[in-house]
């Protein structure tokens, strides 16, 4: 497994249907070895399913799934070098934690002294060694989700699968262990592929993103690169917030394009952005990029707005604030020090947004 | 046999004793059991240490008589006959109910309920008359020896009713729902997910059902082997009806001593025998139970 050599997995055109329902849509995907892929979305959207095709639960209805440059398209799950972590864990009721997680190794016939040792290295690192003989019953939730990840690497997959692996831990342990799969996913090299429908879980963990929607990939980039530049509404919208408005192209001029929203107020925004031709398009705006102040601020775009309502989150404050054209922002501000320029309901501001700062995604 | 351990999560107030309530609710069965279950035991447990007058009355006295006979080697071979039928009749109800219980819970609920009412569809008409259906099926000249012997192969007749053929037969299929129902009561409840971690890591569909599925519906089985085997042994319509009492079991033999020989202090003494044969038996299986799930 030489590094830039083929991709870890490949999944050519793969489509798969239950009944009417096309749960995945002739989806294409390639994942290199070592690395930590993500499949984002809301329920629904494919994502379990097709990780159910890559642990082989289903078997596609088009297309292929290479492992390791070999088809495994109808491989039964139990002669796949792959291992999931599932969302119930899954974890054998009848077993001890060192059973449950020695259960691979039985089946693969490893000897028994072999198996011992790399039972206590695989609950070492997920730091059990001590709840060896506790049963399932005996553990907490997070417990057990250890349990679940340390029986699914003992086996030494070529791609670890974990469906949704933290959605039962509450907010701070679920916190804890995004890090620390991060660094068990470097320290171990093993190609990741996480299933989730919590974005922040998505951005904080991934290589890269795919962010699906009705059984197709939408986005497919780092983390950086879905968040700042989304391309359909459907991912600025599911990543982060977004201010989605529809836009006319008034006239363009080289490297810019002016734009008018619905209500009067024009932007300017970069041509590149914009396909040739199109006089329609979505225009996305984070809410924290809208730079805010009293006083005049300085960027491509400027204009006055009326601050409608606002919300102290603690860290951040949430603006919404309307333009004397009536379109309505919603803006992020950050509350850096009790006596920093502090913003009231009703008070009267500039706001500023740069080229880079707009971007148009495409409609559907 | 106990289910296997689970955390207890009863609230407290579920836990308390029983108050006046509970007991006037529960008065009518403490009452049913008493007088038909606790007093009945009680007498014959009384008359197992009296003796027989010479038309058949029970005189009252004390002896062991009854126990030394019902510990003599004649009835000693019945009780281990009658132990290896029902033990044989539960081996094979466990073969055959098992995938039907099985695939029963693995259906759609649709169909499932469907299924199950199948199931049950036998209890629907008298014990009696099934049993003797059995008898037009398996006799000498039954339909069974008709079929074998119209198939150009010169086989048959054979001999099958009053034999302990027969008597398997009659009790496999009198027991056989005994044995699905609880089995398919723990393998509804297997979540799918273990079975597909079973895959998952490594094993195949045998190794899966070996040390997945069967451990974890073990409490149906559990159940429904007990359910089975217990009356098993003391059947004695069928093995008189279709084992023509050419093979005697426990249950033909009691009978018979109340009945025929009109000697209850005998009969007492080995029913006696046989439920403290179960109570040590079941002891043991529970003590087991409790040791493992700790």
């Amino acid at each position: 497994m030489s590094p830039g050599a083929s991709p870890m997995i490949e999944i050519q055109g793969v489509t798969k249907r239950f009944g009417s329902f096309t749960a995945v849509n002739h989806v294409s995907l390639s994942v290199r070895a070592g690395e930590f892929i993500t499949l984002l979305g809301p329920s629904g959207c494919g994502k379990t399913t097709l990780l159910r095709l890559l642990a082989g639960f289903e078997t596609p209805d088009e297309g292929t799934v290479l492992l390791d440059g070999q088809d495994v398209s109808h491989l039964p799950p139990y002669r796949r070098s792959v291992n999931q972590v599932f969302q119930s864990y899954a974890l054998f009721p009848h077993l001890t934690v060192r059973e449950n997680v020695g259960f691979g190794l039985r089946m693969q016939k490893v000897a028994p002294n072999d198996a011992a040792g790399r039972i206590r290295e695989a609950l070492g690192m997920v730091s059990l060694g001590e709840l060896a003989d506790r049963l399932p019953h005996q553990l907490s939730g997070g417990q057990r989700q250890r349990v679940a990840l340390a029986r699914a690497i003992v086996c030494r997959p070529k791609v670890l699968l974990l469906d949704e692996p933290l959605s039962a831990l509450d907010a701070k342990l679920r916190h804890a262990m995004q890090i620390e799969l991060k660094h068990l996913q470097r320290r171990l090299g093993l190609t990741f592929v996480f299933v989730t429908h919590d974005q922040e879980e998505a951005l904080t963990m991934s290589d890269r993103i795919a962010i699906m929607n009705g059984g197709r990939i939408e986005q497919l980039g780092d983390a950086s690169e879905i968040y700042h530049r989304p391309r359909t509404p459907f991912a600025a919208d599911f990543i982060g917030q977004a201010n989605l408005l529809s836009v006319t192209v008034v006239h363009r001029n080289g490297t810019t394009v002016r734009v008018r929203l619905g209500e009067g107020l024009e932007l300017t925004v970069a041509s590149a952005e914009l396909p040739v031709g199109a006089d329609q398009a979505l225009l996305s705006i984070r809410p924290e990029k809208i730079h805010i102040s009293k006083h005049r601020v300085d960027a491509e775009n400027v204009f006055e707005a009326r601050i409608e309502e606002e919300i102290f989150k603690g860290a951040t404050d949430q603006l919404l604030l309307v333009t004397d054209h009536g379109t309505k922002f919603h803006a992020l501000v950050a509350n850096e020090s009790a006596i920093a320029e502090a913003f009231h309901e009703g008070d009267r501001v500039y706001c500023g947004l740069h080229l880079d700062d707009l971007v148009i995604v495409q409609p559907e | 046999m106990s289910a296997p351990a689970l955390p207890s999560a009863l609230p407290a107030g579920d836990r308390r004793r029983p108050g006046w309530r509970a007991w006037a609710l529960l008065a009518p069965m403490v009452a049913w059991l008493l007088m038909f279950v606790v007093v009945p035991t009680a007498i014959l447990f009384v008359y197992s240490f009296c003796e027989r007058d010479e038309i058949g009355g029970v005189l009252f006295s004390f002896t062991l008589d009854n126990y030394r006979r019902a510990f003599s080697s004649t009835y000693l071979m019945i009780f281990v006959r009658s132990i290896g039928y029902a033990g044989l009749t539960t081996l094979i109800c466990v073969v055959v109910g098992y995938p039907v219980a099985y695939y029963i819970a693995r259906a759609s609920e649709e169909k499932r309920n469907r299924l199950l009412l199948l199931v049950m569809v036998p209890f629907w008409t008298s014990f009696l008359i099934r049993t003797y259906a059995w008898i037009t099926i398996l006799k000498q000249e039954g339909m069974l020896n008709g079929f074998v012997q119209a198939l150009p192969l010169g086989l048959g007749p054979f001999d099958l009713l009053y034999t302990p053929t027969a008597v398997v037969i009659g009790l496999v299929y009198a027991y056989l729902p005994f044995m699905i129902l609880p089995i398919y009561g723990s393998a509804e409840k297997l979540d799918n997910s273990l079975i597909e971690a079973a895959h998952d890591l490594g094993a195949g569909p045998l190794r899966a059902f070996s040390a997945v599925i069967v451990p974890l519906t073990m409490p149906g089985i559990a159940a429904g082997t007990l359910l089975v085997f217990v009356p098993a042994i003391g059947m004695f319509a069928i093995t008189d009806l279709m084992g023509g009492a050419k093979v005697p079991m426990i249950g033909n033999v009691i009978q018979n001593q109340f009945l025929q020989a009109r000697d209850w202090p005998f009969g007492a003494a080995l029913g006696v025998v046989f439920m403290l044969m179960f109570a040590v038996t079941y002891a043991i299986l529970q003590r087991r139970g409790a040791r493992l799930a700790e």
